[in-house]
């Protein structure tokens, strides 16, 4: 193919701007891969030049996660940090960090997903209603199985789970009996609260019966301006 | 018609800003704001947000239409689940095209919020995300 006299010699004018080239009266195609030096950064492109931003947010929506790959993943974890703490309170502090990061982001991935109509949530039972339906549809994939507000003290609330599914393959020995590694799901749970503006504490709970063995409790305590507040909104 | 548009953080700080003007009929997208006005509207924009942690609690929407006016100029807002602000100061009412530039922009930030390094708060630095930005403020305001 004849592209004109440039490409027949040896010795052809490399110039990233195609329009120094001599004698091609065609243009040349511009060059996709390469930089041009005014951009100096140190990120490295990937060679499609996809960034993160050309996912769509719906892609991981319908797909699951096969529960082993999550049950290595989860076990890693609770060594890890065991590791690195002394006391069950702080191996709880841990596992409730990490899921406050995975919680951030889930909470504005789930009200992006609900499109237009989405709404924020401002009263206390607002939001439990939502972590307790959508929050716990969208990692569980079923409601969580019961919400209950505290007789004793104004500020507590407790969602209940019969079996959280973290738990299924942690088998904890009899001198660490009040461990519970749905601390983990606790910082999720935290994390939404948070991000809410009612800033409290979630903490897991063990309270095994006949039927249910494995029945957690997730006690929310809220802080003081949020009872506040939620007594001015009326 | 020149826009400011700052995203602002839980702890009221900074975490993006840019300035664009309208490319529609005949703009060439470029701000036009006099020099002395353009350090204003960072004080214009962050005063309002007062205005809008009051207004916050009484409505459950996210886009909040007209948060506040400072003489001529107008700031709307749109708030994201995790009390995130989109604050844009502008000097004409268009309500229809702001909503869809703060969805535009509601998506950009959740995709970057998904990167495991970024975390909540942090100031926004990558240029994939401003050209975004900048192509949605050509493409409705």
């Amino acid at each position: 193919m004849q592209r004109g006299d440039s490409l027949s010699s040896p010795f052809v004018p490399f110039s990233p701007n195609p329009s120094i080239q001599q004698g091609t009266p065609t243009s040349t195609p511009p060059l996709k891969h390469t930089l041009s030096s005014s951009t100096s950064s140190n990120l490295r492109y990937s060679s499609s030049r996809k960034s993160i931003y050309d996912r769509h947010l719906n892609r991981s929506q319908r797909s699951e996660l096969s529960k082993a790959s999550f049950a290595f993943l989860f076990g890693e974890m609770v060594q890890y940090a065991q590791k690195r703490v002394n006391g069950i309170a702080d191996l709880e502090k841990k596992l409730n960090l990490h899921g406050y990061s995975i919680g951030q982001r889930l909470l504005e991935l789930l009200l992006w997903r609900e499109g237009r109509s989405a709404k924020r949530e401002t009263r206390i039972l607002g939001i439990l209603q939502f972590i307790t339906t959508t929050v716990y549809r969208s990692i569980f994939n079923k409601p969580a199985d019961g919400l209950e507000k505290s007789r004793d003290n104004e500020d507590e609330y407790m969602l209940i789970d019969n079996d959280p599914m973290v738990n299924s393959y942690i088998s904890v020995p009899k001198e660490m009996s009040q461990l519970n590694c749905a601390a983990f799901v606790a910082g999720i749970i935290e994390a939404v609260l948070d991000g809410c503006l009612f800033p409290g504490r979630v903490t897991a709970h063990s309270v095994p019966t006949e039927q249910l063995p494995a029945k957690t409790v997730f006690l929310i305590k809220f802080d003081e301006s949020v009872i506040e507040r939620e007594s001015v909104l009326g | 018609m020149s826009f400011y548009f700052a995203i602002v953080g839980t702890k009221d700080n900074p975490i993006y800003e840019a300035e664009f003007g309208t490319s529609k009929q005949g703009g060439d997208g470029v701000a036009r704001f006099r020099e002395e006005q353009r350090s204003m509207n960072q004080f214009i924009v962050h005063s309002s947000l007062d205005i809008v942690e009051e207004v916050q609690w009484a409505t459950p929407t996210m886009y909040m239409k007209c948060v506040d006016k400072f003489n001529n100029l107008l700031v709307s807002c749109f708030l994201t689940a995790g009390n995130i602000k989109f604050l844009l100061l502008h000097d004409q009412k268009a309500d229809d095209a702001i909503r869809q530039f703060f969805t535009d922009v509601y998506d950009l930030y959740t995709k970057t919020l998904m990167n495991p390094f970024y975390e909540v708060d942090m100031r926004i630095t990558s240029g994939v995300f401003d050209g975004k930005v900048k192509q949605a403020a050509k493409k409705y305001l």
